[in-house]
């Protein structure tokens, strides 16, 4: 594709930004076109968010410059930057659930029937129009939180056109949506591509920048490391620019020897938290010596199917056997006695309680089991020796054992959750997102763990939405796909395409092939009664709960 | 060494907040001295703070007796004794207050209720002190504190079950509560439990139920209940598995979960138990030798003091018995002042929410005075408010 | 009529209306509800403004007590150096009753600078910052009413008198009664809560305030300044809690008595609940709290007919406090259940409670 050239529509020059102890962009050099779509390819942390925070007048840079439309520009905060022509659609939507479409489009660019009074009326007529314009039909009297998420996210793309933004920041758009919400949201974006309008697409999904791209820019740990062209690049090639080396991290798994089935799962049923039903007819079986991993798309029913096995969800119907015995809907408690290790995939909300010294953050599964407790009684001395074992045993970089967690880097905090559930007598392991947002040491300490205890003969089961992480460790590879197990492969033979077309489609035909490949026309339709959109169904699982996010290099406050 | 410096660290806020409140009561007792001295007198905070200093310990340093100001440092044995007694009886009720805040703090609770729950366990005490009167007195008070104790825990037991299984927040729930243990109380002690004779009504004599006086003219048995719960507080929280699961639930109500506790149980626990430390203070109260008797019109602050103390003590059991001797050794230092220096005792009241006030304010006070001290608001109190504005917490 | 209150069960249902009706058609019933619901709809409108904002607000008693205060203390003061203004024919204002209200709203004001300073600047937690204002409120009036002991008085607003023709008109002569027959603050809070209601819900200030109090970030993202907002709204609503102490001390009262707010500032909280965080809504629970308590009263005066008088009135013969003091706690009950979700949940805006601080500034 040949672009014409004309003034860049902005243009950032040697943006740095420090944070103590953190480098989050150095020097970073970034040039948008008018109506080019721009992706912006980074790792976790690698400084994505800051320089978007700077271009939103978020925060402020150290060095270097912003222009627009050739003209240098010091970008004061969020409004200044609105007046600009730039809005940001944040990764955690910035809607209010309780109020409806229009309110939420309204705010903050009201438009008055007087001085006092909004003018409810124009601003529908506006609202509408506009949807039409970009190829979706929308009530603007539907109360936001009624909405899905792909349809959210149409009304934070309103939010951005209504203000006549011209540059549009998109930031890891597609991580909450079906893969059929994210081709809808795509056409969306192409649409105001042919209009004029910049967009500047964050993520680190690499076929999903090969898409919808004209241009990427890849950064990592905070500089920029390459720019391709769609046409000119590979997967492979980004995924190297992007991490720095081969990314085919090779664990060196050996071989497994699985004996008898340990955790054995029969066609389990789970609502989620709106009562839909999110896990539908699961069935598998976790042999001892094996690792299971599961792959899919974020929110295709995981994060209940992983609560659901560990007690933290009752399950609506099925069974789930331990080692034998049937442990359906028993609480954590019980599955921890019964030989069950879980190491959560928010180790912020679940793992963790950052407030707690580390010692007593090692013990959080255990404190009353012997030794740690006597009786109704703690036993400190037993605490405190443990927590010096584990932090040696497990490279735990801290000063002491008394600090808080909340200290500790994510790399520290997750071998914590690791060396408290690796280290107790189990039989079944759960991994949930056992290495999301980690430095690389970090991740190959924790892969070397993971197999460690699967030659110890434990069950594993690993949750992870990163499918290479599920590829190199698994023995076997379940897909989910909206809320069922769709294949179980062998991994030293599956193929990792197949297994992306499974995870993004359901199916792997040459149906399935096309689908996923062709760009389809927008079929989108009005969400009805404020509902779930029709496009998904009423029995799409919903987004997951907001994940902790270690995104980008600013420090732990 | 380590431990002077961390004493330092968790107290220099509380002293500074506690002068503070001293200056600004200061100024105030001065702004107001045309009123109640007939001229305005710039000398006068120090003969009121003399005089409430006199009132709670009997250390004098002023001699006043020719009009004139001397630097005249004395101790009466006599005073000092009475006064420390009455600094130990005021504490008494508030150490318990104190903790009925700082322990539901520790689980992320807010337990406003302490009035109502004094109440309840007061009228609890009465009663069953009533019942018991003619009892042997080691059994009477036995039965009677113990009724007074679970008449506050049960008054604590329905915010925590309210919360615990429909979400409804315990801040308003126990405000609501608070108002309701007022007037249920003052409609059965006037028309069921009002016994014929005293000239207002009250309800029957606890007769052998009263607190025993050991020493002096009120020292009194309630004084060893109250601190004795300061070690039994500090144990449960910090040295049981079940303290290690309150402070857990009030760090992280998700994380308690996935650990394998139940953040319900230990809610309605919780409540309980910070509504059995007010049972307590009412008990001790109403048992106390100057009442022994419930009276239909009894109004106290101490439930809200107990909020001054919790934060003052910094939720610590040791530092809110600290806490409630100094707010008892104003409380019964009061009368002296307003005797001697006719300042009204409700300026204690004042000076006290200025204390809270000022520990409230300690984030500007450690920008302003450059002091590096430990924050003062229990982390959980970040899982109370927060929670305000959410249906549910499981 | 008498036959209806014949039928079992039913007849008993009749009876209840039918006294109902006529107490309120007939009696002073319906003003005198309007009256004591003013303090708690003004309470309550304080309360709005600041948890729509985002500010838990329970020193709303403390605000209005120290309203009182200084309402009343600012009128004495005027009343003392103006011994002979006359009071005018207009709801009998004179000089010293228009500084009173002022002051007291000033008052108001001020407190509730300290509250949105403490509660938005400084972060402090937002209960403990009411509960600060409540204790220091009581222990400062307190101190303060009995060091100065102020004599005298500075009277009280009049009542409008309308046509008697007006009161008198069938079926509806009641409702000219109830909302005409009432001194001025108590006239105002009407104009005042359709006023809010119609902003909150129709203005571009309402939906900044909405939007504030239920996710300040989003709000910050478009543009919208949270602090300034939450200050002015916070501060703003002290007029309500200004105006609240001024009706009990230059409108019901003529005179100050320490902690004569008693609790009423509780029970505007208690209506903010029950009216689901709308201005019409609490001003709805405010009528139906003092209607429980005014209905008390007036069955003592003048009981029902037929069994129910008989019954109510046994009731209050045998056991007066316990009947009495039932209506006044009628307002805690009903809130508790409507918090407990027993009838509706009523759910507060997300973000009451929660300081704001804005991205990177940690």
């Amino acid at each position: 594709m040949t672009q014409i050239v004309t003034a860049p529509a902005l243009e950032m020059r040697g943006i740095t930004k420090r944070y103590p102890g953190v480098v989050a962009n150095d020097g970073i050099d970034l040039e948008v076109r008018p109506g080019e779509i721009h992706a912006l390819l980074g790792e976790n942390g690698a400084g994505k968010s800051t320089l978007m925070n700077i271009l939103y007048g978020l925060a402020t840079p150290d060095e270097g410059e912003i222009a627009l439309d050739g003209n240098p520009v010091r970008i004061a905060g969020p409004s200044d930057a609105i007046a600009r022509g730039i809005s940001m659609v944040h990764q955690h939507f910035m809607l209010i659930p309780v109020l409806s479409v229009a309110d939420n489009i309204l705010l903050g660019e009201e438009t008055m029937a007087n001085p006092i009074f909004l003018d409810r009326n124009e601003a529908h007529r506006r609202i509408v129009e506009l949807g039409k314009r970009f190829g979706f039909e929308i009530d603007p009297e539907v109360k936001v939180g009624s909405l899905s998420v792909g349809w959210q996210q149409r009304v934070e793309i309103l939010k951005a056109l209504y203000r006549e933004a011209r540059i549009l920041v998109l930031d890891e758009p597609t991580a909450v949506l079906t893969p059929q919400e994210t081709k809808e949201i795509f056409e969306v974006l192409r649409r105001l591509a042919a209009e004029g309008h910049s967009i500047i697409f964050i993520s680190h999904k690499l076929y999903e920048v090969l898409e919808i791209a004209d241009r990427i820019t890849v950064i990592r740990r905070g500089k920029v490391v390459g720019e391709r062209v769609p046409s000119e690049t590979n997967e492979d090639d980004l995924a190297a620019l992007m991490v720095g080396r081969n990314v085919q991290l090779i664990v060196d798994r050996g071989e497994s020897h699985p004996t008898e089935p340990q955790l054995v799962v029969t066609d389990l049923r789970v609502a989620d938290d709106r009562g839909h039903q999110a896990v539908k007819g699961v069935s598998f079986d976790v042999r001892a010596g094996e690792i299971l991993g599961i792959a899919g798309v974020a929110g295709n029913g995981q994060d209940e199917l992983v609560e659901a096995l560990t007690g933290l969800r009752k399950p609506a119907s099925g069974t789930v056997e331990l080692g034998g015995r049937d442990v359906t809907g028993t609480g954590p408690r019980d599955l921890q006695k019964a030989g069950m290790s879980f190491v959560p995939g928010d180790r912020h909300r679940f793992g963790l309680i950052l407030s707690f010294p580390l010692e007593d953050n090692l013990v959080l599964t255990q404190y009353d089991e012997s030794p740690y407790s006597r009786g109704f009684l703690r036993n400190d001395a037993a605490i405190h020796e443990r927590a010096k074992q584990a932090i040696a045993e497990f490279d735990i970089r801290t000063p002491s054992a008394t600090v808080s967690a909340g200290t500790l880097s994510g790399g520290n905090q997750q071998k914590t959750v690791v060396a408290r559930e690796f280290s107790r007598k189990l039989t079944t392991l759960v991994l949930d997102q056992p290495t999301r947002g980690l430095d690389v040491g970090s991740i190959e300490f924790i892969h070397k763990q993971v197999i460690a205890k699967r030659d110890e003969g434990a069950a594993i089961l690993l949750v992870s939405a990163e499918l290479d992480e599920v590829m190199e460790l698994s023995d076997r590879v379940g897909v989910m796909y909206r809320g069922e197990l769709v294949a179980l492969l062998d991994a030293p033979t599956a193929e990792r395409e197949e297994v992306g077309l499974l995870m993004a489609t359901g199916r792997r035909d040459q149906a399935a092939l096309a689908e996923a490949t062709t760009s389809m026309t927008a079929d989108l339709h009005l969400a009805e009664g404020g509902a779930q959109s029709p496009t998904t169904g009423s029995d799409v699982p919903p987004p997951p709960p907001a994940a902790a996010n270690d995104d980008d290099g600013s420090p732990p406050s | 060494m380590k431990l002077a410096r961390r004493i330092y660290a968790l107290s220099i806020i509380p002293i500074i907040s506690v002068l503070l409140a001293l200056l600004v009561g200061a100024i105030l007792i001065i702004v107001t001295s045309p009123a109640s001295q007939g001229e305005l007198d710039l000398l006068l905070p120090i003969k009121a703070y003399e005089a409430l200093l006199e009132g709670a310990t009997g250390i004098s340093f002023l001699n006043t007796d020719d009009g004139a100001l001397a630097f005249a440092f004395s101790i009466d044995p006599d005073r000092a004794a009475r006064a420390l007694t009455s600094t130990l009886v005021a504490a008494g009720p508030l150490v318990l207050t104190g903790l009925a805040v700082g322990v539901g703090f520790k689980a992320g609770l807010f337990n406003i209720g302490g009035t109502g729950q004094v109440l309840v366990g007061g009228i609890f005490a009465a009663l069953a002190g009533a019942a018991v009167a003619e009892q042997p007195v080691p059994v009477a008070v036995t039965i009677a504190v113990l009724a007074g104790a679970l008449g506050g825990a049960l008054y604590g037991f329905i915010p925590g079950a309210l919360k615990a299984f429909t979400g409804a927040h315990e801040v308003v729930v126990t405000i609501m509560l608070n108002s309701l243990a007022a007037f249920v109380i003052i409609g059965l002690v006037n028309d069921i439990f009002k016994i014929t004779g005293p000239t207002f009504a009250r309800t029957a004599d606890v007769g052998n139920a009263i607190l025993p006086v050991l020493f002096g003219r009120d020292g009194n048995v309630g004084i060893f209940i109250a601190f004795a719960m300061v070690p039994l507080a500090y144990f449960l929280i910090y040295r049981t598995t079940l303290g290690f699961e309150i402070r857990t639930v009030g760090a992280n109500p998700s994380a308690a979960r996935y650990a394998g506790m139940s953040p319900r149980r230990l809610i309605i626990l919780t409540l309980s138990m910070c509504g059995m430390f007010a049972g307590l203070a009412g008990a001790i109260v109403i048992l106390g030798p100057s009442l022994g008797y419930y009276p239909a019109v009894f109004g106290t602050t101490i439930g809200f003091a107990g909020i001054t103390v919790a934060l003052l003590g910094r939720s610590h059991p040791v530092g809110i018995a600290f806490a409630a001797l100094l707010l008892g050794g104003m409380n019964a230092g009061a009368p002296a002042m307003q005797i001697e220096a006719d300042i009204q005792r409700e300026i204690i009241d004042v000076i006290q929410g200025l204390i809270l006030l000022f520990l409230a304010m300690e984030v500007v006070i450690r920008r302003l005075l450059r002091v590096r001290a430990e924050s003062i608001a229990p982390e959980e109190l970040q899982t109370v408010s927060a929670s305000y504005g959410q249906g549910s917490t499981t | 009529m008498d036959f209806l209150y014949q039928i079992p069960v039913l007849g008993f249902v009749f009876q209840i209306v039918g006294y109902l009706i006529d107490a309120v058609v007939n009696t002073n019933l319906a003003p005198q509800t309007l009256a004591l619901a003013t303090p708690i709809a003004l309470g309550a409108m304080c309360g709005v403004m600041n948890e729509r904002s985002g500010v838990v607000n329970i020193g709303i008693e403390g605000m209005m007590l120290t309203a009182a205060f200084v309402g009343f203390m600012a009128a004495v003061i005027v009343d003392d150096a103006m011994p002979d203004a006359q009071p005018s024919a207009f709801f009998g204002f004179t000089p010293a009753l228009l500084v009173g209200v002022l002051a007291a709203i000033g008052a108001g004001m001020l407190v509730s600078a300290l509250h949105a300073w403490m509660s938005i600047s400084v972060r402090a937690d937002q209960i403990i910052s009411g509960t600060v204002i409540n204790i220091i409120a009581l222990g400062l009036t307190s101190y303060l009413n009995r060091t100065i002991q102020p004599s005298g008085s500075a009277g009280t607003f009049d009542s409008f008198h309308p046509p008697e023709a007006l009161v008198d008109l069938p079926i509806v002569g009641w409702i000219f009664n109830m909302f005409l027959s009432q001194g001025p603050i108590t006239m105002s809070v009407i104009v005042i809560v359709i006023i809010l209601q119609v902003l909150l819900f129709r203005s571009r200030w309402g939906l900044r305030t909405r939007a504030v109090g239920e996710h300040p970030r989003a709000a910050d993202t478009v543009g919208v300044n949270v602090f300034a907002l939450r200050y002015r709204n916070v501060i703003l609503g002290g007029i309500f809690a200004g105006l609240a102490g001024a009706w009990l001390t230059l409108e019901f009262n003529a005179s100050f008595q320490n902690g004569m707010t008693a609790n009423r500032g509780f029970i505007a909280l208690a209506a903010v609940i029950f009216g689901r965080w709308t201005p019409i809504g609490a001003f709805g629970g405010a009528l139906l709290f003092m209607f429980s308590e005014a209905l008390g009263v007036a069955i003592r005066s003048n009981p029902p007919p037929g069994d129910l008088g008989v019954w109510l009135s046994g009731i209050q013969a045998s056991y007066p406090s316990i009947y009495n003091n039932s209506f006044s706690a009628l307002p805690y009950i009903l809130t508790i259940i409507v918090l407990a979700g027993v009838v509706g949940r009523s759910i507060a805006p997300a973000a009451v409670g929660q300081p704001y601080v804005k991205e990177g500034a940690h």
